[in-house]
């Protein structure tokens, strides 16, 4: 299903922080969200969450109004993994990931086996089933992150939303997470704050300024020496890695006064 | 289960003990010959006592017990604050001016509407200013619902104790007993309508419990599981002033129930409000049908206010249960 936005306006407080946005995210792709802090990122995510109500504007996915469906379509429509994962709760993995249900249980429906073969299905995809058991706050950052991702594949959603999932997380569970996100092969739409992230695992990038959209296309395209310039006050370059032979984004600040000369 | 027996048992105990002694036989004659048509023979006087004064009183006390807990469970969820407790809409406030009002300087301007009546008018008034203040554009931010509810309840306590201060010792004495809250005058006209709150409360709870347990996790993944987040705080709102303000218009405010049933009950059943709630129903009634025993036989004949047995007797209990829990993060 893809995923759009028609000309989104959200104003808070008298600040404007989303300016007439329009893009697309293509079905089956992962398109990344990308900009500076405060660029309107997590906004944009959030009228898609039902959270922030657009002024003006709708956000779709597939043919459907989020703002105009029932909140409980929605939760069939996209899943969501969010920002917060509350340090203070007491719930085990399997309890965390069975709350995907929720959207399709009906009032006073208990969960039924065909449920329980879907979080267990939703554990084994996310790679945390040896998990399931443990209480969450006892997990790494990277495991709460899959347990999260897991919850949001019982939901059994054709849109999976990100907002910045690999915050907090060492190297090797970012490139871990971002593996199994690519791998999944829903529909994804991820705000991401690493623009190398965007690079090598993002099948288009939409770059928001000032609650703007700049460009939106595939990330080499976009990514260009003279936008990372523009928008994010780097001198940004493009590089080969040695070992996998993939374009890879390298960053100096305007004037480092470290540099070799050349 | 085993909690509805104990909330049977603890309630017939209850009725039996006192003053004057009834036997526990004679508590449950009693009890069957009211509750079934036909004329039994038995005794006048354990009569009157059992049915007149001993079962309302200890009815409200478990309804209270019980209304109060569900009411904490609702806004601890709510707020996702362990402090949460049901007297954080400044309920108590609100209705304790309205009751030290209706206890001294002005009992014949709202005479008609009685201690009872001015409480809950003040729980009215006091939820209606914290949730006016809480909300923008229709939405209820947690945050700032917590610290109007923290700042109306000052000025209630604050405009109370000036109350205190005018007030004669006589009257004092009365608005102090309810400030701590008491069942002791409890009627079965007070039963009515903490009863049907506290019904339908329930059943919609019963019905939402699993997007309690969503909305614990956070506004974002509550929303992303398709839960409208507003609708369900403003139930829950709903739902919390209208147990708190029925409960503390005839039993006074009663404090520390709300607070620590729901924790107690978490740290007893885990965290999951399909459990939670019925657990701290049973739990909240057996309570508070206990405290009143020994609040009103520990003095006899002298009464003592309940609010004073709820703390002296749970803290020591919570805090034992907190130190007992060794693999709980809370």
């Amino acid at each position: 299903m893809r995923v759009t936005a028609t000309g989104v306006s959200v104003t808070i407080d008298g600040t404007t922080i989303l300016d007439d946005v329009s893009f697309t995210a293509a079905d089956g792709r992962v398109t990344g969200l990308i900009g500076p802090n405060g660029s309107g990122k997590s906004t944009l995510l959030r009228c898609f969450y039902r959270i922030i109500r657009p002024q003006q504007g709708t956000v779709h996915i597939g043919e459907h109004d989020v703002w105009r469906v029932p909140a409980r379509r929605a939760g069939q429509l996209r899943a969501v993994v969010a920002q917060d994962q509350e340090l203070d709760n007491e719930y085990a993995v399997r309890d965390i990931v069975a709350m995907g249900r929720i959207p399709h249980q009906r009032l006073l429906e208990r969960e039924s086996t065909a449920d329980r073969a879907i979080v267990d299905e939703a554990l084994t995809r996310a790679r945390i089933e040896w998990a399931e058991g443990r209480r969450f706050v006892t997990l790494s950052g990277g495991e709460r992150q899959r347990v999260l991702l897991a919850r949001a594949l019982a939901q059994n959603a054709p849109v999976l939303l990100l907002d910045e999932p690999t915050n907090h997380l060492d190297i090797g569970a970012q490139l871990e997470l971002l593996e199994l996100i690519r791998e999944l092969g829903l529909t994804t739409v991820a705000a991401l704050h690493d623009l190398d992230h965007a690079m090598s695992y993002c099948d288009a990038v939409v770059l928001l300024h000032h609650g703007r959209v700049v460009a939106a296309d595939d990330p080499v395209t976009v990514l260009t020496p003279q936008r990372l310039a523009d928008v994010f006050g780097v001198r940004g370059a493009t590089t080969t890695h040695p070992l996998t032979g993939q374009p890879h984004l390298v960053f100096a600040a305007p004037r480092s006064e470290r540099e070799l000369p050349r | 289960m085993l909690l509805t027996v104990a909330v049977v048992l603890a309630a017939a105990v209850a009725i039996a003990v006192g003053t004057v002694p009834v036997p526990l036989g004679d508590v449950v004659a009693v009890t069957w010959a009211h509750l079934t048509p036909g004329d039994t023979e038995r005794s006048l006087l354990y009569d009157q006592i059992v049915w007149d004064f001993r079962a309302p009183r200890v009815l409200l006390a478990g309804v209270a017990g019980a209304g109060l807990s569900i009411a904490g469970v609702c806004l601890q969820a709510l707020v996702r604050n362990p402090l949460a407790d049901p007297y954080l809409l400044g309920i108590s406030g609100g209705a304790s001016i309205g009751a030290a009002l209706a206890l001294s300087f002005v009992p014949a301007a709202i005479a008609g509407l009685g201690v009872s009546g001015a409480a809950f008018l003040g729980a009215v008034v006091s939820v209606a200013l914290v949730v006016g203040l809480a909300q923008r554009a229709g939405r209820v931010a947690p945050g700032r619902l917590i610290l109007a509810g923290v700042a109306v309840a000052y000025l209630g306590s604050a405009i109370t104790s000036y109350i205190q201060l005018q007030a004669n010792p006589g009257e004092l004495r009365g608005i102090l007993f309810w400030v701590l809250g008491s069942v002791a005058a409890a009627s079965w006209s007070d039963l009515p309508a903490p009863t049907v709150a506290l019904a339908v409360c329930l059943l919609w709870l019963l019905v939402d419990g699993r997007r309690l347990n969503a909305l614990t996790m956070g506004e974002t993944s509550a929303a992303g599981l398709g839960i409208d987040v507003n609708r369900l705080r403003l139930g829950l709102l709903a739902v919390a002033s209208l147990l708190t303000a029925t409960i503390v218009s005839v039993a006074g405010g009663i404090g520390f129930v709300g607070l620590l049933v729901p924790h107690a009950v978490r740290l007893l059943v885990g965290p999951d409000h399909r459990r939670v709630i019925p657990v701290s129903l049973l739990l909240g009634a057996v309570f508070l049908i206990l405290v009143d025993l020994l609040s009103r036989t520990l003095d006899r004949p002298n009464e003592m206010p309940i609010g004073i047995f709820t703390a002296v007797l749970g803290a020591p209990f919570f805090l034992w249960l907190l130190r007992s829990q060794s693999g709980a993060v809370r």
